[in-house]
């Protein structure tokens, strides 16, 4: 990282990630000693399931400038199939944000394995250098205010 | 305000390299909430859990927060110090600064900031935290064993030796697997009946075990300590309770060409038949597409001739039910088929090699039943076709195994031995006849295998030719194997008069729907999962279900009978409690809250949730809502997300502590 980039603007991230497969794939990109930018927050969840709208729009409320949701694999949930509902509730939820006028280009949606270390801080990088491009998240926060 | 003690980790180095842990600790406890912020070396050590004890007391602490390497690290370890303290386990956060922090970042300024970033988060967390208490779940102690091969029957007597019922299910007539139809064994050349049967028979007569043959699992409902299986058990036609096995009825019936399947198709049996003389229970049962009076309604002879009349051809398919505490699975494996049938798209089979077309061209059980003393020859050597005694006889290895191409990318382990066993067999019995084994490497590593491998070439005379057999065809009734010897650099054409294919072992057909009745993983091949590959090789991440044998993976018969102990002996441990202890992190909802929607009910994978009806004391109802089971519930949330009114929570993950976690980002 520049020095120019490092005095410019750096984007909060809000990771929601379940317990089972991405946490533990983030987990492997630091036994594996993978550098990714420091600006992610994972939170620790059972499953993708278990994420409802609220928490996405909550992060931005509460400031985030980006969102990730990352789970299972399709067919490796450790609870069967929290990761489907999560996908089909993503489906119609993406719609729903695009009516709103909310930028899609906020929320990144992934399917982390807990042997995907690599792809874990791959993700991460990239989807920093993303957030950093598009800049603070003000539309949103103007809405709230 | 809350009283919360943070303790940050050094982690040797691992973490104190890139976060400034006494800057940290400065700023940490400056955090609302935060009673103080203490660092230390190695706090998972006995001085730093000592501390961690010490400090909960002296200051009263009502939460903890570990800063320091992953909860599936060390969560267990700390809960216990906190327990030992006498604070709820359930009040401890852990914050990750080692695997999310210190290993994946190299500025020291930005780690430092992300750890009391991390650090503030798990703080909000515990503020919301509750104390929660283990639940308890009633354990029946009835163990189901689905599969009776040798693993299962191994697995079933360990568990009914310990002096628990066992449920042992079966689909074919008898209980013995494919080890009953094997000839002999390597790496000692002993008789596999003869170390079989007598643990058959143990296994059939043992006071704890309730066998069901010819029955299949229907379904599975329910949790680890508290399953209800569903069996099936098909129409067998014949009355158990009378018959006495005389064998009178297959010895009369006049419908004699059905291929048997226990001799792999070499052989025919009757429509009524036992399965093989040592068939236990030395039952027969008849054959519903073979059987005339069962199609047509004409015959009826095996009825006529039974003394006890215990012919039934009203018979139905029935359905029982089985409460179990425990699962073990041993469903075993099959053979991938080289004939033209496969079971896999991606399989497309070794036509080269003539499976099916040329009858002298046979598979490796085949040749065990060619070679067993119970066999359709009795025990001598003589090809399909004609029952001349093979002269020269070609052994091929690697038949749809380690070849992505056409068949299996892994190893099926046993065929290097079994094959070397074949051609000390054959030579045995036939002293004129010349083995030729085709093989890609030797794999023979075990006690007493390599060895085994080198008496077959050096003491019986195998020829081995590394290299493969491009192809087989048929001249003068002979069978040309072409193939290339790759050490010699020279190709190799030989007259065979019967050719032996060693192929790969897939695992038996209909694992995979056993596996989702059970939410046990398996793999592209539809072998099982076990929970981890090296510390937990039986268990499977469906609580209390075990694996054992080679429906987990290609395996020999001591590994499988070791596994199948060692599945015993985790169920006995399972057993040795008078009940089950589980993580409370589960779904609760608001029922006063609740509007009956039942959209949970719907989603929840594990059918946790019930529609429960709220009475006053008069008993009129007062409203319907959704009830969560505690004994089924795993604690996904995914109800969470989906209640529209916001009555579904769950416990150590609820909405308010997540709220809280974001609250200061």
């Amino acid at each position: 990282m520049s020095e120019t980039e490092k005095t410019a603007f750096e984007p909060k991230i809000v990771a929601y990630v379940c317990n089972w497969c991405t946490y533990l794939g983030a987990d492997l990109a630091g036994t594996n000693r993978l550098e990714y930018p420091s600006n992610v927050r994972i939170v620790r969840l059972p499953c993708t399931g278990r994420i409802d709208f609220n928490l996405i729009i909550k992060a931005f409320e509460m400031g985030a400038d980006m969102v990730v949701v990352s789970g299972c694999h399709p067919g490796d949930c450790h609870y069967t199939a929290g990761n489907y509902h999560a996908r089909r509730r993503w489906t119609l939820f993406r719609d729903l944000l695009e009516t709103m006028g909310i930028d899609l280009n906020r929320i990144h949606f992934a399917w982390i394995s807990a042997a995907e270390g690599k792809k874990f801080a791959e993700f991460i990088t990239e989807i920093t250098d993303k957030a950093r491009q598009l800049g603070p998240y003000q539309a949103y926060r103007e809405i709230c205010e | 305000m809350a009283r919360i003690g943070v303790f940050i980790c050094w982690c040797g180095e691992n973490i104190a390299r890139t976060v400034d842990v006494k800057r940290a600790t400065e700023e940490v406890e400056q955090i609302p909430g935060v009673r103080f912020a203490i660092d230390y070396k190695y706090m998972c050590s006995d001085p730093g859990q000592t501390m961690v004890r010490d400090k909960i007391i002296a200051e009263r602490l009502q939460g903890l927060v570990i800063a320091s390497c992953s909860p599936h690290m060390h969560m267990k370890t700390f809960r216990a110090a906190a327990k030992a303290a006498g604070l709820n386990p359930y009040l401890v956060e852990m914050a990750n600064i080692r695997e999310h922090c210190s290993w994946v970042h190299q500025n020291r300024e930005e780690a430092t900031a992300k750890a009391v970033e991390l650090i503030r988060l798990a703080v909000g967390k515990v503020i919301q935290d509750k104390p929660l208490d283990a639940i308890k779940v009633p354990l029946t102690k009835r163990a189901l064993v689905i599969g009776a091969g040798v693993a299962g029957i191994q697995a079933s007597l360990d568990i009914a030796e310990a002096g628990h019922e066992v449920v042992l299910v079966e689909r074919e007539p008898s209980i013995g697997g494919k080890m009953a139809g094997l000839s002999e064994t390597f790496p000692t050349l002993d008789c596999s009946q003869c170390i079989l049967t007598p643990r058959m028979v143990e296994t059939g007569q043992h006071p704890n075990i309730k066998l069901y043959t010819w029955s299949e699992i229907e379904s599975v409902d329910g949790s680890v300590g508290n399953f209800t299986v569903t069996i099936r058990k098909k129409a067998r036609y014949i009355d158990m309770s009378k018959c006495t096995g005389c064998g009178e009825c297959w010895n009369k019936c006049p419908m004699s060409k059905t291929l048997n399947d226990f001799d792999y198709g070499l052989s025919k049996r009757k429509a009524i038949y036992l399965a093989f003389p040592q068939a236990v229970p030395a039952r027969p049962v008849i054959d519903k597409n073979a059987c005339t009076k069962l199609k047509t309604g004409k015959c009826g002879i095996c009825a006529k001739v039974c003394a006890a009349g215990a012919i039934n051809y009203e018979d139905q398919d029935e359905i029982v039910t089985e409460q179990v505490g425990a699962i073990v699975v041993a469903t075993g494996y099959k053979l991938y088929s080289i004939g033209q049938e496969q079971d896999n798209e991606k399989y497309t089979g070794y036509g080269e090699y003539g499976y099916g077309k040329y009858p002298d061209v046979i598979d490796a059980l085949q040749f065990e039943r060619l070679s067993s003393a119970s066999g359709p020859t009795g025990g001598e050597i003589r090809r399909p076709s004609d029952g001349a005694v093979p002269k020269s006889v070609v052994f091929i290895a690697c038949v749809g195994s380690r070849d992505p191409a056409k068949g299996v990318s892994y190893c099926s382990k046993i065929c290097c031995m079994y094959t070397a066993k074949h051609t000390m067999l054959y030579k045995h019995k036939v002293h004129e006849g010349t083995a030729h084994v085709f093989y890609m490497d030797i794999r023979a590593g075990g006690k007493n295998y390599d060895e085994f491998v080198r008496r077959a070439i050096e003491k019986d005379g195998a020829k081995y030719y590394r290299g493969r057999v491009s192809k087989i065809t048929e001249e003068n009734g002979k069978l040309i194997v072409r193939a290339a010897d790759t050490l010699a650099g020279v190709p190799v054409t030989i007259e065979a008069d019967m050719v032996v294919l060693a192929s790969a072992m897939l695992p038996s057909t209909g694992a995979t729907e056993l596996a989702q009745k059970l939410k046990v993983g398996y793999d592209e091949y539809g072998f099982l999962s076990e929970s981890h590959p090296k510390l937990r090789p039986v268990e499977t991440n469906s609580a209390g279900v075990f694996i054992c044998g080679a429906c987990h993976g290609p395996k020999d018969i001591p590994e499988a009978v070791a596994q199948a102990s060692a599945a015993a002996g985790k169920v006995q441990v399972m057993f040795a409690r008078n009940e089950l202890t589980r993580d409370p992190e589960i779904a609760k909802i608001n029922e006063q809250n609740c509007a009956a929607c039942y959209a949970c009910v719907r989603t929840c994978p594990y059918n946790a949730i019930e529609k429960a009806e709220i009475r006053d004391r008069q008993g009129n109802l007062v409203k319907m809502t959704a009830r969560v089971n505690p004994g089924l519930c795993m604690g996904c949330g995914t109800c969470v997300a989906v209640c529209p009114s916001k009555s579904a929570d769950i416990d150590g993950f609820s909405e308010s502590q997540i709220y809280e976690m974001i609250k200061n980002l």
